[in-house]
């Protein structure tokens, strides 16, 4: 029983939650409070091992919201090692086109998929929809947005680095079809902000 | 992913092989020959043990169409060594000790300071014992074997 050792069985994945059911529920509570109130700072206490190129932030909410049902897309390019993370902790299929997936996720330094080529859901299920995690550089200075829609009560001011040049024309463009459309959540370091379909966005 | 090179194909073979073992093991002996063993280097754990279903599908006669034979409990685990080294462990039932300690000790056996040890005092023993109670269930099943004899009839 002599062999070369360590046996050439790859580098194990980052730890997943420590606590997963209290964690990922807490992760939950988060994402559907910056849902249901669109453009506030939601703060995201990972609590997880992070893997070369996600942020704590995003990391999190992949632990939390992908699983076996629901398809990730991963921009070409992104680390090996979050496509093994994934896989290990979350056991989710992960897919090609942004339009198949029910999770795209664009880390830092990545191109993000133009909003129409995300799946807007179907007219009878508009939940079908791709849901779109945005890593970017800053949530609190860069271009000003107003903000308003179902959850704001007036208007509520937004400031964002980092979006893709004509995002915010997406966005409209997003807006006008609804019931369909696709979801954003932005995410930064352990902060994270929630951009539903309904939203308004001028400026 | 790794890539399936012959000689990784042989090493994961024969990983399987101690897996196998450390899976098939009684719980109680595998915990006996683990504290025999002394102290372990720390690990940490990477998914905690976690009881799940696995379909267990089967060929009638070993070569007929596949088919759903009924599903088992299984529990899983992952640690990591210090060093970075992985240790897996599927094993049968719901002992969420058993699986933990299969995974140490498939951490432990990818190193080469443990590598002989382990699989002298912990692995053989245990391949031995599930050897016998084979063995000893093939004895059991063997004697109501009932063997039947058709009666040549004189058709002419």
């Amino acid at each position: 029983m002599t062999q070369a050792q360590p046996l050439p069985f790859g580098t194990p994945p980052a730890p997943g939650f420590a606590d997963a059911v209290t964690r990922s529920q807490q992760v939950f509570r988060a994402a559907l409070q910056a849902l249901a109130h669109p453009g506030s700072l939601q703060p995201l206490d990972g609590g997880c091992g992070v893997p070369p190129g996600l942020s704590p932030g995003m990391t999190a909410m992949l632990l939390a919201l992908a699983d076996v049902d629901a398809p990730v897309w991963l921009p070409p390019g992104v680390d090996d090692a979050v496509r093994q993370f994934l896989r290990f902790h979350c056991g989710c299929p992960l897919v090609d086109e942004p339009s198949r997936a029910r999770f795209a996720a664009v880390p830092a330094g990545h191109e993000a998929p133009a909003l129409d080529r995300c799946h807007p859901g179907d007219p009878a299920y508009p939940d079908t929809s791709t849901t779109l995690l945005l890593e970017v550089e800053s949530l609190d200075d860069g271009a000003a947005v107003t903000l308003a829609g179902p959850g704001i009560a007036t208007q509520r001011p937004l400031r964002v680095a980092g979006l893709p040049a004509d995002f915010w024309a997406q966005w409209r463009a997003n807006h006008r079809i609804f019931p369909l459309g696709v979801d954003v959540f932005l995410v930064q370091g352990n902060r994270l902000c929630g951009l539903p379909r309904t939203v308004l966005a001028e400026g | 992913m790794q890539t399936t090179s012959p000689s990784s194909a042989a090493d994961a073979a024969r990983r399987a092989a101690w897996m196998r073992v450390l899976a098939l093991a009684e719980p109680q002996a595998l915990a006996r020959a683990v504290q025999a063993l002394g102290p372990l280097p720390a690990h940490h754990t990477l998914r905690p043990p976690e009881s799940g279903m696995a379909m267990v599908r089967a060929r009638s006669g070993g070569t007929g169409a596949q088919f759903n034979l009924g599903e088992l409990s299984v529990t899983r685990c992952a640690v990591t060594l210090d060093g970075g080294t992985m240790g897996v462990g599927y094993v049968p039932g719901r002992e969420r000790g058993h699986a933990e300690q299969a995974a140490v000790l498939d951490a432990l056996l990818q190193h080469d300071e443990w590598h002989d040890r382990i699989q002298a005092e912990v692995i053989a023993p245990l391949a031995r014992a599930h050897a016998e109670r084979a063995s000893h269930r093939a004895r059991v099943a063997a004697q109501t074997q009932v063997e039947f004899f058709t009666m040549v009839r004189g058709e002419d």
